[in-house]
């Protein structure tokens, strides 16, 4: 994950770009949106979340709580249970400053559980949305190695009564999906549904490509970081006030 | 002598065959709520597989919500009205006719059984 690797990929990427402009000249192959009208996610996009940790309360997991329900999981916090978010506390030992944040996938430009699937399962969706297509996932769980932030989990039981729109099953890996059946939609994930409704506002959602977006007008005018910026991962969920 | 010998074995075997389509061994599958499928029938019977495996490709990875062809689709339109859903017993749509051909599906060990709710969900 070097930088001369990305850089690399980009070239090829505008590279691959430019040829599809020669082929078919004047011909659209992505709109802005997928939803139900039949149109796939568009590159234009990237989704991201900002999370205001000044404002997450403490003891409040309302956003847990509502992605269980959402997404049919357990809600349990053994090792072997998934969990798409946690709440995690940070304290800083020597001022004795605390610190509630919740963590999850950080849908990563570079996401590394990517690069090591061996099946292609993992993937990036054209709007940033890091998914594992469980089609394809053999369960060999590298990516819950490679992935920095321990957002993925791995189903170890058989399932039953699944959220039609949330298929989950033994013996694959999964982790957020920005609700992504509700983004298509047009809906933000529940997570930030939850939060807003609580009164604490501390997930914004939205298109970080789009510069009129609310999303992007905060980032421009207060300090927000990426969890492990190091990496150089470019993760789609920042944060404020850390 | 062979001629007859043959006509008899002929109309023989037609018999078996004619009364094997209405044996008991034929599936009696509660269809659901039914009514127009997207393909007509000895389409969906031969071919219904490649059809949502191609769907399930451009949903899952491109994110092409509302085709023509989905799973969610069958289970809404052919879960049983007994138990509300497309498994669990030899009548049931899915179950059934997979017992039937001796195949078996693992859409389900993922994918919900069961019909989404009245209000709307994603296509």
């Amino acid at each position: 994950m070097s930088e001369i690797n990305n850089d690399r990929r980009q070239f090829m990427g505008k590279a691959l770009a430019m040829a599809g402009i020669a082929i078919a000249p004047g011909v659209m192959l992505y709109d802005v949106k997928a939803g139900n009208d039949g149109k796939p996610a568009s590159s234009k996009v990237r989704w991201g979340m900002l999370i205001d940790s000044n404002q997450c309360k403490e003891g409040c997991d309302d956003c847990v709580t509502a992605c269980s329900t959402e997404n049919g999981l357990s809600g349990g916090k053994k090792s072997t249970d998934s969990q798409w978010i946690r709440k995690v506390e940070l304290k800083d030992m020597r001022s004795g400053r605390s610190l509630n944040l919740p963590m999850m996938c950080q849908h990563c430009e570079q996401p590394p559980c990517v690069d090591v699937c061996p099946t292609q399962a993992s993937f990036k969706r054209a709007d940033g949305i890091v998914l594992v297509d469980k089609h394809r996932c053999i369960g060999c769980r590298y990516c819950m190695m490679a992935c920095p932030y321990k957002a993925r989990s791995f189903v170890h039981e058989e399932l039953h009564d699944q959220n039609p729109e949330v298929p989950r099953g033994k013996g694959t890996v999964e982790s957020c999906t920005l609700c992504v059946h509700r983004v298509d939609r047009g809906e933000s994930p529940a997570c930030m549904e939850a939060c807003a409704k609580a009164g604490h506002n501390a997930i914004l959602f939205g298109d970080l490509n789009d510069p009129e977006s609310e999303i992007s007008k905060r980032i421009r005018t207060v300090a927000t970081s990426q969890i492990r910026a190091d990496l150089g991962l470019n993760p789609g969920i920042r944060y404020q006030g850390m | 002598m062979l001629r007859l010998l043959t006509t008899i074995l002929l109309a023989c075997s037609l018999s078996c065959t004619a009364s094997a389509h209405e044996s008991s061994f034929t599936p009696k599958l509660d269809i659901g709520k039914g009514g127009k499928c997207v393909e007509d029938e000895a389409t969906m019977r031969s071919h219904h597989y490649e059809l949502i495996r191609h769907q399930r490709d451009e949903t899952t990875r491109k994110g092409i919500r509302g085709g023509k062809y989905s799973l969610a689709d069958c289970v809404d339109c052919h879960a049983s009205k007994k138990n509300n859903s497309v498994l669990g017993s030899s009548e049931n749509f899915c179950q059934g006719c997979h017992e039937y051909a001796a195949v078996k599906p693992d859409c389900f060990e993922c994918h919900s059984s069961k019909p989404r709710k009245a209000a709307g969900g994603v296509k």
